[in-house]
């Protein structure tokens, strides 16, 4: 048998409760109100769909060591530094394909970021960490490679190019593309160049490309190739007809 | 008192011991006339060798195994085994070896190029190994060539030398097909070849494929291949005596 005051003491604390749930809930529903008449809500602009673009690939060829230029057709933002990183990304889901002829996994998540700062001018600017005057011919036209086709003049972006100074890209990679490339001199080196002519292909005003890895400078990529230095991006663009 | 007759036969007797005495010298003094001569004769008209010195520097060791390769072995053990393989072939037609390691051990990239510049190598073969392409590639320093300076800087010290290294790859590229492979030819950007000070350039061993890398089908020698290992150290150490040859031959063209 419950005692008597018992009951009533769960009947008040069961009755409070309601109430002050009751009470919750309208002052949930005040502060919702308060917050919808404090802003406007409604859309002003459409969200964008940036436009199909071609941009031009270099595709690196593990086999016969060459890099292959193909043409693709994706949306490209304006903004150039957005545009580089489309790219890239690009360049890298292709790495990231099964069938890939250079497999590289990582996709197009592997750029975290690419900027764009003005070059310097080797050997004539001071140091300051990035243009260290360090550069370096990326020229490795491999030796049976190089087979491209060069229609690089489609993209919008590049139409002021001519009106303004060369540019330093700094490629940021994620830690998780540098830790699965496969290791080897030669396809760190692809993968660099490729990086390299991709991008002087489609601004050509990046003349210059420096890596990080999760915006650090690491010594190498996997192991081999150097990436301390700056490479020269118009050197890794193979010539057409460049067969030894 | 000494008679005049004695006094006359003590100083005939003392001018004849005189005479022999005189000839005797003259007799040594030509006979060791001739002994320098016939010591000398042999090394006069022959110049001495120029010095020869190798350096083979097999990349990786210790904690940095280098790349994995698909048999699960190493890129630091296939190097190092092709390294000894060809100080053996370099050392038993004599020519001056250095190596950066012979065990498992870790070397940094600066003493490697260290190593190599106290050494004044004639030539700086930076052996390295992947599974990825196929047969043989070749890097030379990706360095712009420049001219030679009094003090280099240490990460381009390798651009002073950019042109010689070309000419050691094709020597080693004609060799290496000579001897049946398949061989790519390219520069790179490696920190070590880099600050070397002297013809260097970086051998990559890959697997080789008979019919193609395209045809997917298996290698038909592998990186671990005894065999396969031989020949290619066969190739490069026909390709540093071709080298030798030639480098003997400019030292006795300059005048």
């Amino acid at each position: 048998m419950i005692p008597r005051h018992q009951t009533i003491l769960f009947i008040v604390l069961l009755i409070t409760s309601v109430v002050m749930g009751v009470v919750l809930w309208q002052l949930r529903e005040r502060a919702h109100q308060r917050l919808v008449a404090g802003q406007d809500s409604a859309p002003t602009r459409a969200p964008e769909v940036a436009p199909a673009e071609q941009a031009t690939l270099f595709v690196a060829n593990d086999a016969d060591s060459s890099l292959l230029a193909q043409i693709q057709s994706l949306p490209l933002p304006q903004d150039p530094g957005a545009r580089a990183r489309a790219v890239l990304g690009k360049l890298f889901d292709l790495y990231a394909a099964p069938d890939a002829a250079h497999p590289v996994p990582g996709g197009a998540g592997s750029v975290a970021q690419v900027f764009l700062l003005p070059a310097q001018t080797p050997n004539t600017g001071p140091d300051t960490g990035l243009g260290t005057g360090l550069d370096t011919r990326a020229d490795t036209r491999l030796n049976r490679g190089s087979r491209t086709s060069k229609s690089t003049q489609s993209n919008p972006g590049q139409t002021n190019s001519s009106q303004s100074g060369p540019e330093l890209a700094v490629v940021n990679l994620t830690g998780s593309f540098a830790a699965s490339h496969p290791s080897g001199l030669e396809t760190e080196t692809l993968t660099l160049l490729s990086i390299c002519a991709t991008l002087h292909a489609n601004l050509p005003r990046v003349t210059q490309v420096r890596f990080l890895v999760d915006g650090q400078q690491r010594a190498t990529l996997a192991g081999h190739a150097d990436l301390t230095r700056t490479y020269l991006a118009a050197e890794a663009v193979p010539s057409e007809g460049a067969h030894p | 008192m000494p008679s005049k007759l004695e006094i006359r036969r003590f100083s005939a007797a003392f001018s004849q011991a005189s005479r022999i005495c005189l000839h005797l010298c003259a007799l040594a003094a030509c006979a060791a006339a001739l002994q320098l001569a016939a010591a000398q004769a042999p090394i006069a008209p022959a110049a001495p060798q120029p010095r020869f010195v190798v350096v083979l520097d097999a990349a990786h060791g210790g904690d940095d195994p280098g790349g994995r390769l698909s048999n699960g072995q190493t890129e630091k053990s296939i190097t190092l085994a092709l390294s000894v393989r060809l100080r053996s072939l370099l050392a038993a037609r004599g020519i001056q070896v250095v190596t950066t390691r012979e065990f498992d051990a870790a070397v940094d990239l600066n003493r490697r190029a260290e190593l190599a510049n106290h050494a004044y190598a004639a030539a700086c073969l930076s052996l390295h190994a992947t599974e990825s392409g196929s047969g043989v590639h070749i890097f030379v320093s990706a360095l712009a060539p420049a001219q030679p300076a009094r003090f280099a800087a240490w990460k381009t010290a390798q651009a002073a030398w950019v042109t010689r290294s070309l000419a050691l790859a094709g020597v080693l590229n004609s060799a290496l097909l000579h001897a049946g492979f398949n061989v790519t030819l390219g520069r790179a950007a490696l920190p070590t070849v880099d600050s070397m000070a002297c013809p260097a350039v970086a051998v990559e061993v890959a697997p080789e494929f008979a019919s193609g890398r395209d045809s997917g089908q298996a290698p038909s020698a592998g990186l671990d291949d005894p065999g396969y290992q031989a020949r290619v150290a066969g190739a490069l150490a026909a390709a540093l005596l071709e080298w030798r040859t030639d480098a003997w031959r400019m030292e006795a063209a300059r005048p």
